[in-house]
């Protein structure tokens, strides 16, 4: 049984707000870099992106960052995780960056996020802004900005559905 | 997707499917490569050890800085200083090697088949860096991986392969993986050193360079291995060149934007002049760069398979 948690309309809604509250945690847009992972968290990224552009007036650079080199199940899961492409195509230093990811459930993406992140520089800051937080964290790890709160058991699965388009945006619950 | 065996022996065992995913998997460490630090925790605390049994410089240094930046630890063994030359066996001294507790071994062996014997015979995942005159796996791939980065894709290429093809486990990889992928390979060089009945791998021969090179996309050079040289497969490296070294105006004869490649060591006026090496089209340093992203592809895909 599958269940529509959110439609097209709810997400952009989200995304909209997520950007305002970007521009007003940190006081506009200056220094800020957005950061997706990948894969689902790259669309929310460019999403963002759009967003702050139709708010704020200007481009933020948006990066990807693959984190399966970065993952602490290496060692006990059957198949290695496909290695997907990091493009950060700007220096990090010293800057802020928003780290964007589709759904936060363990927080164990977040933490390979973070030392993948290192790996490329020293920022400022790193701020963590999610479509979905479902609970059931296992390390200690908090959403700077949180598209939806959407309370969950062990057993279902979130999934975010984004076209290239955006006409058929959904949020599905398994 | 991930591949079906715990080890890399040779080309022709690949998939396409799995061709595709080293591919793709390298170009994600090649990346990693770019950056300030090079190096990724992925195979952190596992060990990998090159067991060489012929002299190697690039190729085991191109496995040790790739085992290195996925984090593992690296031992190496070259069998002159090793308990080989008292007359300890292979399988001996790679089961003392697994005691030691390595996770994956590197083999190079002058006698082809050694890597696929050794696979079947122990646990820890078996990587292949040259076994006689059959195989080069990484050589190929990397070959593969430069061609489709300077190119754009492997289809339909015309690829030329010049020089000692008989002896060259290079060559062989190559022609495995370059058909395997959609190009079509022309071997080249003295009949000698290309036997006819290499027909029989799907490459078409010549034996001679302008009419073999016209209009391709990709030059192959192979080194002409000098301890060949006496045998009485060609008459002297002077001549050699007169007929088969790459020289500016046979490379005119490629297409305009054709590559030069080389796996090196280059023998400077015998297979390759130095302006031809020098030049633009040349790609010999981006292969050597790209070795290290697509071995670290295989040391991290091949270690993901359990055996």
């Amino acid at each position: 049984m599958s269940k529509e948690l959110l439609d097209k309309k709810d997400i952009e809604r989200a995304v909209t707000r997520m950007a305002h509250e970007i521009i007003e945690k940190n006081k506009g847009i200056d220094s800020i870099c957005l950061v997706g992972i990948q894969r689902g968290g790259v669309h929310i990224a460019n999403r963002l992106q759009a967003k702050l552009k139709e708010i704020e007036g200007s481009d933020l650079p948006v990066g990807t960052l693959d984190i399966s080199l970065y993952r602490d199940d290496l060692n006990v899961r059957k198949e290695q995780p496909l290695v997907r492409r990091t493009v950060v195509p700007f220096e990090i230093a010293d800057k802020k960056i928003v780290l964007v990811d589709d759904v936060l459930f363990t927080g164990r993406s977040i933490r390979a996020a973070l030392d993948a992140i290192m790996d490329l520089g020293r920022p400022a800051a790193i701020q963590l802004a999610v479509l979905v937080d479902r609970g059931h964290r296992e390390l200690p790890i908090k959403a700077d900005f949180v598209g939806k709160n959407i309370p969950t058991s062990m057993n279902e699965n979130v999934t975010v559905e984004l076209t290239e388009d955006s006409t058929d945006d959904r949020v599905v619950l398994e | 997707m991930s591949l079906r065996s715990k080890d890399l022996v040779s080309i022709k065992d690949l998939s396409v499917e799995e061709t595709e995913l080293i591919l793709e998997t390298a170009a994600g460490f090649k990346d990693v490569l770019g950056r300030d630090i090079k190096k990724v925790p992925a195979l952190r605390g596992k060990t990998t050890v090159n067991l060489f049994y012929e002299p190697s410089t690039r190729t085991r240094t191109s496995f040790e800085v790739a085992a290195k930046r996925l984090s593992t630890d690296v031992i190496n063994i070259a069998t002159s200083t090793s308990s080989v030359v008292k007359g300890e066996t292979l399988l001996d001294t790679a089961k003392t090697v697994l005691a030691l507790g390595a996770d994956i071994v590197v083999i190079r062996h002058s006698s082809s088949g050694t890597a696929h014997f050794l696979s079947n015979n122990i646990k820890a995942s078996v990587v292949n860096a040259g076994d006689g005159t059959n195989e080069h796996p990484t050589q190929a791939l990397l070959d593969l991986f430069t061609i489709k980065e300077k190119l754009g894709s492997i289809k339909g290429l015309e690829v030329a392969i010049v020089g000692d093809i008989l002896h060259s486990r290079v060559a062989k990889s190559n022609i495995y993986a370059l058909t395997k992928l959609g190009a079509k390979v022309r071997l080249i060089g003295p009949p000698t050193l290309v036997p006819d009945c290499m027909k029989e791998l799907g490459a078409s021969i010549y034996t001679d360079m302008n009419a073999g090179l016209e209009g391709v996309d990709v030059i192959m050079m192979l080194r002409i291995q000098l301890e060949r040289q006496g045998k009485g497969f060609f008459p002297s490296t002077h001549e050699y060149f007169r007929n088969w070294g790459l020289t500016a105006a046979r490379v005119s004869k490629a297409d305009p934007n054709a590559i030069i490649m080389h796996p090196g060591p280059m023998n400077r006026g015998i297979e390759i002049a130095s302006e031809v090496a020098d030049s633009s089209r040349a790609v010999i340093l981006d292969q050597v760069t790209n070795g290290i992203a697509v071995r670290m592809a295989v040391l991290y895909l091949v270690s993901g398979v359990k055996a």
